[in-house]
């Protein structure tokens, strides 16, 4: 059902935690959907972000998205992470089951909630961002016979 | 541990090797179809009919009430498309639960679509029909009543006789999808005053691909597949000689050794469920704490989610289910666990555990120790946990 490295990610999931004192943080998804993804930034001065960490409940690819999605942003600027998109974060997991996409839109969410509260907590607008929904999901509705 | 263990049960079981040595000589030796006048054929009708005796005894049952079908689905989807169909002049409702199977819930959604109205009774928390509104519910126009026997997946065993009795009293016909339960607790078709039972082979060590619906005598049901004459003109098709034969062994060792299994299962059942409820903290147990099936165990472990569970489980080589949307496809959780009451996140974090008489308390107690394991581990991990720990000013687990 998942690729190799969904599954490394998952089982040896990268930068699980908090961060004390975080420069941003973002919550996205909801569990009644199952998902939710918290994104932790440390970015410093010259807008690099140091340090990232993750939270998640949710399934195999939600957790495995949320380490891929660490992992892409960390020593990024900010205008960089921006570029992580839940595409980049599919293909370095070398794609995820048709079912588990909206795992991805998460991730990139969870990444542009953090940034959204780095950017308010700092009084500063980053160019390209828009206000995260705080909700994801799809509203598909499976075909009946 | 490298072997499996094998904790999903109500899911399928393994063909006993009985079964399968009793079922291969009609593949290759006596391969001949029943319905052929030669010996060599016919004598396959005699083993045919032999097998539905032998599952008619394990209910109580005439043996020409038992029809066998392709399993659990269609026997569900014959007993009610045929009723709607055969008491449409008395009437175009139906009372049913909602816990049911997606074989009755889905049939009745397509039902509906066909302007049949349909009744679906609420369940208390621990997954038992109210029986109450089930007797409101019933108009001058309901046809039937259909409830499962035991729920598949939190294992509580429903009031089946009494639910007859309210059904025979109205003069309405009583379906029960039993296949959960059948060949795992004692049933009566007359002492439950059951009009029609569906059950299915690969859950009581038999074949896969065979079941059968029990139909009360007199009751008018037409064919639900039409064709050739085989049973008794009410199913058509070449009968899976092979599957009759498995089916009929299955029954038969079920029935002769269900008292022992029983006994086996509720000791490891109970054992494993006290354990987690001591030794796991936020766990919830669903289903009736003593009326469920010996087999079954589940549970709601909060602040996490089923199907990262059912990985690291597996990584563990165990296996097992969960009611979480995500290994269903969809973003609902079990219509089960919601209906008796779990709000959605909760209900996303059940597990299914279901036994079997190979079962070991060893195993037990190692799939009790991963667990433990794993729910920590999830939890370091969940955002909900967190959230809970600081609200509560709970100590963290080193």
């Amino acid at each position: 059902m998942y690729s190799e490295k969904v599954m490394d990610h998952f089982t040896n999931p990268r930068n699980v935690g908090e961060i004390e004192g975080a420069s941003g943080v973002g919550t996205v998804g909801n569990a009644k959907c199952g998902d939710i993804m918290r994104m932790y930034l440390d970015i410093d001065d010259n807008g690099i972000i140091q340090d990232c960490k993750f939270k998640t409940f949710g399934c195999g690819a939600a957790i495995a998205t949320s380490s891929m999605a660490t992992e892409l942003v960390k020593g990024k600027t900010i205008q960089e992470a921006l570029q992580v998109t839940n595409k980049a974060v599919m293909e370095a997991l070398d794609g995820l089951p048709p079912v588990k996409v909206h795992c991805s839109l998460l991730a990139e969410e969870a990444i542009h909630a953090a940034l959204w509260d780095y950017a308010e907590k700092h009084g500063i607008k980053i160019e390209g961002l828009q206000k995260p929904k705080a909700d994801i999901s799809e509203g598909e509705e499976d075909e009946e016979y | 541990m490298n072997k499996v263990i094998y904790l999903d049960n109500a899911a399928t079981t393994k063909t006993k090797p009985e079964v399968v040595e009793a079922m291969l000589p009609y593949f290759t030796e006596k391969f001949g179809n029943p319905s052929s006048v030669y010996s060599f054929a016919s004598q396959n009708r005699t083993v045919v009919e032999d097998a539905r005796a032998a599952i008619a005894k394990t209910l109580g049952a005439a043996e020409k009430d038992i029809y066998f079908t392709a399993g659990g689905s269609e026997s569900d989807n014959w007993a009610l498309k045929a009723t709607v169909e055969a008491y449409k002049e008395k009437g175009n409702h139906i009372i049913t639960s909602k816990i049911e199977h997606h074989a009755i819930l889905h049939t009745c959604e397509y039902l509906e679509k066909q302007g049949v109205e349909v009744t679906y009774i609420d369940v208390d928390e621990n997954g038992v029909i109210k029986l109450d509104e089930l007797k409101k519910a019933i108009r001058p126009t309901t046809i039937l009543i259909s409830v499962m026997f035991a729920n598949n997946e939190i294992g509580t065993i429903q009031p089946i006789k009494e639910i007859g009795e309210i059904a025979k009293e109205h003069g309405i016909l009583f379906h029960t999808d039993a296949v959960q339960a059948y060949g795992h607790l004692p049933i009566n078709v007359d002492e439950m005053h059951i009009d029609m039972l569906s059950a299915s082979g690969h859950k009581l060590n038999g074949p896969k691909g065979i079941g059968f619906l029990y139909i009360r005598k007199g009751l008018k049901l037409r064919s639900f597949v039409h064709g050739g004459s085989q049973e008794r003109r009410r199913r058509a098709g070449t009968e899976n000689v092979p599957g009759i034969i498995g089916l009929g062994k299955a029954a038969e060792i079920a029935a002769a050794t269900m008292e022992e299994r029983i006994q086996h299962e509720i000791k490891l059942r109970d054992h494993l469920i006290d354990r987690i409820l001591k030794e796991v903290s936020y766990v919830r147990l669903n289903g009736h704490r003593t009326d469920r099936l010996p087999n079954n165990v589940n549970f709601s472990f909060q602040f996490i989610e089923g199907e990262s569970l059912l990985i690291m489980l597996d990584q563990k080589g165990i296996c097992a289910s969960s009611g979480s949307a995500c290994t269903s496809g969809s973003l609902d959780p079990s219509h089960v666990l919601l209906a008796i009451g779990l709000p959605h996140e909760i209900a996303h974090g059940s597990l299914r555990l279901t036994l079997s008489d190979e079962t070991t308390m060893e195993e037990i107690d190692f799939v009790v120790e991963a667990l433990k394991e794993i729910v920590a581990r999830l939890r370091s991990m969940s955002p909900l946990y967190e959230d809970f720990v600081a609200k509560n000013n709970i100590p963290q687990e080193a």
